[in-house]
């Protein structure tokens, strides 16, 4: 599977990812040897195999819907890049 | 002080041979002097260690000491530690003061141990030799011209240079194994769930495990002793018994079955490893097990399986670092979406931004089906190779790694190159088993790694398996030259 430089910008899109117009030759080169790689899974019959997605199969625990977590939200917000009135800062959104 | 074993060392602590402090400054002074030639931590902790240490000698004095108290150890820099910087080896991190301990670090700090420092460790866990980390690569000091292996590359080369006694690991495709076999340690990825992953930095979510890298099985098993157990706050953490992991060290091995994987030894397998591990095998035949030959026949599969499912997941966890509430942000954002690129594009390195654009894809419209569902197959149908194979034999054995330590810069331009090293590693990860990698002689001077495979939960007899063999062999106490 073959990825051009207008399929790495798509998915460096999608990912929010910004990547260096001199780099994009070099992560389609990349991206196409690992696509080739996992490519030989299409080989395999796998015809009625559930898919394993938790290798102990096991399901979510339920706890009771209680308040246990304290509000930390200074010690928590103290990693932020910008916060005010204990709100994080973005660029405006909406004009 | 800094050659001793942690068994030794606790004794050396009960006796008191020499206080937790002492033994803290004495590790802290050989990191001083020695760790520019390793790079094997990016953090290191005196004020907080000697204050643990002190601690720990009052808790001594006070007749509150447990096993591991006033034992300094070394933490991977992927487990959150309150106050500390915690950079999961990513200038995504490099600012990033954590505001709460994993409960791996609770329960380090709950036993009464001294944390020294932070390990360097390839970019969020993505590695296979440590060069993906932004603060360079931590080198092997059996050869400081080779990799350490990775992701888990600092906490091997600290402990293999005794910069630690012992560390913490990760393991998602082998980044506790690899790095313990390249470094001549007895590294432990437990059963998927063993060890709470509350508070390390997640890379791929239903393989991530985190377990000991030591000397010995011995300490192997006292540090596991530490991390076991289920956490309210992990809910893929296991509800299941913990064992005290030292207590069956010593049962005999007479009648134990060893499997043997004719995938794990084809002819392309280098012949020094070959023979290595047939010289551990007749080791283990002489201690009383029986060997027969098994089949594991979707073993090739795990390669491309785990190179869809660990970028899918991991392209899911990384997108929670977009600059708005921690880590790195871009200057002067123009607007919202190009505050997310920049400051992604900006704080990842080339392989975690690979991995995420191949996860991506992996997960876009359309394609869903046939990578990530097809990967989920193909992992059932690696874990039924084992569960049929596990139910012939006790332990599976073979070797870790294709080949031992490489050099630094011999597989960076090609990242399919570097994915083959994780060949015989990836699978345990994808059927949650736990696995050990121990020392089994070298290659050109170059320390090679047997890997033991149990079943779920079987901590306790591959810790069993491999503390016997290092009490008829001496490969796990050799040292690097000049340590």
């Amino acid at each position: 599977m073959a990825l051009n430089r207008t399929d790495v910008e798509k998915i460096a899109h999608l990912a929010r990812l910004q990547i260096e117009e001199s780099d994009v030759q070099a992560y389609a080169d990349n991206l196409s040897n690992i696509l080739d790689l996992v490519d030989q899974m299409q080989s395999v019959d796998t015809t009625d195999v559930s898919p394993l997605a938790h290798p102990l199969d096991a399901v979510q625990r339920l706890r009771a819907d209680v308040v246990t977590e304290e509000n930390q939200r200074e010690a928590l917000q103290s990693a932020a890049p910008a916060v005010e009135n204990g709100l994080f800062l973005v660029p405006k959104v909406i004009e | 002080m800094h050659n001793k074993t942690l068994a030794e060392l606790a004794q050396g602590l009960e006796q008191g041979d020499f206080s937790s402090v002492e033994l803290t400054q004495a590790y802290l002074d050989r990191i001083e002097s020695q760790d520019s030639k390793y790079n094997s931590y990016i953090t290191v902790t005196p004020e907080l260690a000697l204050e643990q240490a002190a601690a720990a000698d009052t808790a001594r004095q006070s007749g509150n000491a447990g096993p591991m108290t006033g034992i300094p150890v070394a933490h991977k820099d992927i487990f959150c530690t309150q106050g500390v910087r915690t950079s999961a080896g990513s200038k995504m991190l490099d600012n990033f003061i954590s505001p709460y301990d994993a409960t791996v670090i609770q329960k380090f700090n709950a036993a009464g141990c001294v944390s020294l420092g932070k390990t360097n460790m390839d970019e969020f866990a993505m590695g296979s030799s440590n060069e993906s980390s932004f603060y360079g690569a931590a080198r092997n000091p059996w050869h400081t011209d080779h990799v350490p292996g990775g992701s888990s590359g600092g906490s091997a080369a600290a402990v293999a240079a005794d910069l630690a006694p012992a560390a913490t690991g990760t393991d998602t495709g082998g980044s506790i194994r690899q790095p313990s076999a390249f470094c001549n340690l007895t590294g432990l990825k437990p059963t998927y769930g063993r060890v709470s992953r509350f508070g390390m930095i997640a890379y791929a979510s239903s393989l991530d495990q985190g377990g000991p890298m030591a000397k010995t099985a011995q300490d192997a098993a006292m540090m596991l002793n530490v991390m076991a157990g289920v956490d309210p706050m992990d809910s893929t953490s296991a509800d299941h018994p913990v064992a005290d992991y030292t207590a069956n060290l010593e049962q005999p091995l007479s009648g134990l079955k060893i499997g043997l994987p004719k995938e794990f030894f084809s002819d392309s397998l280098n012949p020094e490893i070959a023979a290595l591990i047939q010289g551990a095998v007749k080791e283990y035949e002489a201690l009383g097990a029986t060997v027969k030959e098994i089949s594991l026949p979707n073993t090739a599969l795990s390669v491309p399986a785990y190179y869809i499912i660990a970028p899918a997941e991991a392209s899911s966890n990384l997108s929670r670092f977009d600059g708005v509430r921690y880590g790195h942000r871009c200057d002067e954002p123009k607007d919202l979406e190009d505050m997310y690129k920049r400051t992604r594009g900006e704080g990842f390195g080339t392989e975690v931004k690979r991995r995420i654009m191949v996860g991506t894809y992996a997960l876009s419209e359309g394609f869903y089906d046939a990578y990530y569902k097809k990967a989920q197959q193909i992992r059932r149908l690696i874990q039924q190779d084992f569960v049929r194979a596990l139910s012939e034999v006790d332990v599976i054995m073979g070797p870790t790694t294709p080949s031992p330590a490489f050099r630094l810069g011999e597989k960076t331009s090609d990242p399919v190159e570097m994915y083959m090293e994780d060949i015989f590693t990836l699978s345990l990860n994808l059927a949650g088993l736990p696995g050990m990698s121990i020392p089994c002689g070298f290659s050109n001077g170059l320390p090679v790694g047997l890997q033991i495979i149990g079943n779920y939960f079987a901590e306790e007899k591959l810790l069993n398996v491999a503390h016997k063999y290092q009490q008829a062999t001496d490969w796990h106490t050799r040292k690097p030259e000049g340590i």
